[in-house]
């Protein structure tokens, strides 16, 4: 399965829909989408993972990459993530210290710092 | 003692088909379906890893993955032919409890987050390199009652 992207604007805040695998593969178009959000202005993310079926750690590559991209305009990231498999690789590499992890997209594009 | 081998053109669209082919034998060898998600993403780290190291050294050998089946485990071996400077030792499970640095632009973060993320999943691991190329072990406990006939 490939990679699906889609973005949607919530207020001030950009959603990033994911969904099927994110690996060595297909990360680099991610890359690509967080890049050119952050190139365009966009500084408040929210990337919503409930449509992701695999993660490996060049995903997770990607996403502090991002992370690093908005903090440097004083933006934000945050994830969307409920399922127990996807949550694990984030807690065993100690990023659900460096991630706000939300339930809900409504809860991620409400929440602040 | 049955063993599927598997070489792949160091290629990261190639790493999914071993994903898939790791999973698929490890649940014929009747690892647990609770760890076949581990079993997945523990091979495609590690060979998301030897193609990285095959891509940035310009090596053209295939990468190796061996699949064996025993009567009480299940056990990969990822090798790749990167000449490695220093040999480095992993068995301690469950020991990644820092977040490695990465780096959106690939390169050693993400190496190193791979093997984090090996280490902290697989309890039975050992990572060895060389002169010669570098090899990742693991293996998962098997219950040979439930594998399929």
């Amino acid at each position: 399965m490939d990679l699906s992207l889609s973005t949607e604007t919530v207020g001030d805040r950009t959603v990033v829909r994911v969904g099927g695998e994110i690996d060595v593969y297909t990360a680099p178009k991610l890359r690509e989408q967080l890049v050119e959000l952050v190139n365009d202005g966009n500084y408040h993310l929210v990337v919503d993972m409930e449509g992701v079926d695999f993660l490996d750690s060049t995903g997770l590559g990607v996403l502090v990459g991002g992370l690093k991209r908005v903090r440097a305009h004083e933006g934000s990231l945050r994830l969307v993530c409920n399922q127990e498999r996807i949550l694990k690789i984030f807690r065993i590499t100690g990023l659900t210290k460096v991630f706000p992890i939300h339930t809900s997209v409504e809860d991620a594009v409400q929440a602040t710092d | 003692m049955a063993t599927v081998e598997l070489l792949f053109s160091a290629l990261p669209e190639h790493v999914r088909t071993a994903r898939l082919v790791a999973a698929a034998v490890a649940r014929r060898a009747g690892v647990d379906e609770a760890v076949l998600d581990e079993v997945r993403l523990a091979v495609g780290e590690a060979c998301s890893r030897a193609v990285g190291l095959h891509v940035s050294q310009e090596i053209s050998s295939p990468v190796r993955v061996v699949l064996t089946e025993d009567e009480k485990k299940f056990s990969i071996e990822v090798a790749d032919d990167a000449p490695h400077a220093i040999s480095v030792a992993v068995a301690t499970p469950g020991s990644a409890g820092t977040a490695p640095a990465a780096d959106d632009a690939g390169g050693d973060g993400e190496d190193d987050m791979g093997l984090a993320v090996i280490s902290g999943l697989v309890d039975d691991v050992e990572v060895s390199a060389g002169a010669d190329g570098g090899l990742i072990r693991m293996s998962w406990p098997t219950t040979p009652a439930s594998a399929t006939p």
